[in-house]
């Protein structure tokens, strides 16, 4: 089998995966809706609720990622740059330490700055997809052949384009893979978020806890857990076209 | 004409200098071949020309324009930039590849795509085959040609090469000098060539400068520097066997007697009027005989040579000239 077609097989079979892992979320949620426990579990669970609540969940890690990536990549970039090259160990020694702390952690502490909400749980989530981005933006960068580099200056390409045209060219597949990193940490992470009033699936959770009712409490898990699957296959789907397209 | 007056690479917080008081003329439509062992400040005289090395004192001026007051991307784009390592664009067709420096000059796109193919012509790549490739699609003597292409875009009168070559196969690199040499002959440009091979710079050389510990110990041509070499270091260098060497720079048609009928002497050994004297010596080796005809590409004889001759035209030149 020659590397195109074994390549769009592989393709086929992550979009098989992704279809399955939908069908999966789906069934899962038709399945309580349908068949629940007991009057208590129907009140709590119903179509439009898991909708709102999905929608809560995706919104927060939307927004926080979104947020770490036009911050982080612009800042990695910066850290790579002749002039400011020497700050880069400061910096991501920095953001290390907002890595390091628990992300429960994190998200108690975000309340002591903005109070309960969902502006607090995208502050954490933010702070904690900051890191992966930023060093796989700044090890992209750095890391690049040099005479690859040397020949872009040599032959008159002003800083900026070399930016532009080669580095970020040729750093994307790097930074994509830390984006996909931050993304599928934080759909996770995001059920933090029902802790500090942020909503999201995490409210399944408590609620479910609090009323002994597995399965509202495994609705609520599964959900986040479906979520990151689908989110790295469908970055695994996209790194493969990036790669293909740019040869 | 390049000119370097007096120049001077120290890197802070070092004792030594890279290069030391430097003087050279580069001749226009020249190659000029810089050659030394590693740490002798080849490559960073080299890089001091397209400013990617910024010198300590001194001054290098290019038809007489010290490149100082030259805005550095300017400057740039109208030389030709040839590494090692190429450092082809991983990510871009060959065609954009070499297409860069017309780009940065914000040429016409059909422009720019005419100019792709000629230069594709020259370095005996078929455009429709290779246009589209991605470099690593390519054989390492590939590579090269596209790298020799893309220095070559936009006709710049300067091109800066280093150790373009080192990185081959001796087979290859042999047949890309051959080439070069040929498209050199077409375009006529002032070449600075970086190299540690001895004698890849009297092949390729119309000038060499020697250069040890950051400065020129023997410029001259090929010819000159095995005839006379300047000091110890510099024989060494050539590595011995200096009249065989100088022989190899020779060619048959140069050194013959012209003889119009050639009927007396055709059971003779032949060699081509292109062929070197060195070439001519082996024949005369294989079919032990003194004398050897010269034929041109029609096989008709255009001269002979003479075992005396041979012999004259060698040591007769580190007498005479």
């Amino acid at each position: 089998m020659d590397a195109t077609a074994s390549r769009s097989l592989n393709s086929l079979a992550q979009v098989l995966k992704l279809a399955m892992l939908v069908a999966l979320g789906f069934f899962l949620s038709i399945y309580v809706v349908e068949n629940p426990q007991d009057s208590l579990v129907s009140r709590l669970v119903s179509y439009p609720k898991i909708a709102a609540l999905l929608g809560q969940h995706l919104t927060i890690v939307g927004i926080s990622c979104l947020l770490a990536i036009v911050t982080a990549v612009p800042t990695g970039i910066l850290i790579t740059r002749s002039h400011l090259r020497k700050w880069a160990p400061k910096i991501i020694g920095l953001v290390n330490i907002a890595q390091a702390v628990p992300s429960l952690a994190v998200v108690a502490l975000s309340v002591g700055l903005l109070g309960v909400g969902s502006s607090t749980a995208i502050l954490a989530l933010w702070l904690y997809s900051l890191l992966p981005i930023l060093n796989n933006t700044l090890t992209g960068i750095n890391e690049l052949e040099p005479s690859i580099i040397e020949a872009a200056h040599g032959m008159g390409m002003n800083p900026r384009r070399i930016l532009y045209k080669i580095e970020l060219p040729l750093a994307s597949p790097l930074i994509i893979s830390g984006i996909r990193t931050a993304v599928t940490i934080n759909i996770g992470s995001a059920i933090l978020a029902a802790f500090v009033g942020g909503g999201g699936l995490g409210n399944l959770i408590i609620a479910g806890n609090n009323i002994s009712r597995w399965q509202v409490v495994v609705l609520g898990a599964t959900l986040p857990v479906i979520m990151a699957l689908i989110a790295d296959t469908g970055f695994d789907l996209f790194e493969r076209r990036w790669r293909v397209k740019r040869g | 004409m390049i000119v370097f007056d007096q120049v001077t690479k120290r890197y802070p917080g070092t004792t030594a200098d890279v290069v030391n008081q430097l003087s050279l003329t580069i001749n226009d439509g020249e190659i000029c071949i810089l050659v030394g062992p590693s740490g002798c400040g080849k490559t960073t005289t080299m890089k001091m020309i397209n400013k990617l090395i910024p010198p300590s004192s001194g001054s290098i001026l290019i038809d007489g324009h010290d490149i100082g007051a030259i805005d550095t991307i300017a400057l740039r784009l109208n030389i030709g930039y040839i590494i090692q390592d190429i450092g082809l664009f991983p990510h871009m067709t060959v065609a954009e590849n070499i297409a860069t420096v017309p780009v940065e000059l914000g040429w016409k796109k059909d422009r720019i795509s005419a100019r792709v193919d000629e230069l594709l012509d020259l370095v005996e790549l078929e455009p429709k085959i290779y246009r589209h490739k991605k470099p690593r699609e390519l054989s390492g003597g590939q590579r090269q040609r596209v790298g020799v292409a893309r220095a070559l875009a936009a006709d710049p009168k300067i091109m800066l090469m280093d150790e373009p070559f080192g990185a081959l196969d001796p087979i290859t690199r042999a047949k890309l000098q051959d080439e070069f040499l040929k498209i050199q002959a077409k375009i006529k440009k002032t070449i600075v060539f970086v190299t540690h091979d001895i004698d890849e710079a009297l092949k390729m050389g119309d000038r060499i400068a020697v250069l040890k510990a950051g400065r020129v110990v023997q410029y001259g041509t090929p010819m000159e520097i095995l005839a006379r070499p300047a000091d110890p270091f510099v024989s060494e260098l050539i590595g011995g066997r200096n009249s065989l060497k100088m022989m190899n720079l020779l060619t048959c048609g140069e050194v013959m007697e012209k003889v119009g009928m050639a009927s007396d002497f055709a059971a003779a050994a032949t060699v081509s009027i292109q062929a070197t004297t060195q070439d001519a010596l082996a024949e005369m080796f294989r079919t032990g005989q003194s004398t050897v005809l010269v034929l041109d590409d029609q096989k008709n004889v255009q001269g002979l040579i003479r075992l005396e001759t041979l012999l004259e035209s060698v040591s007769d030149y580190g007498r005479n000239s």
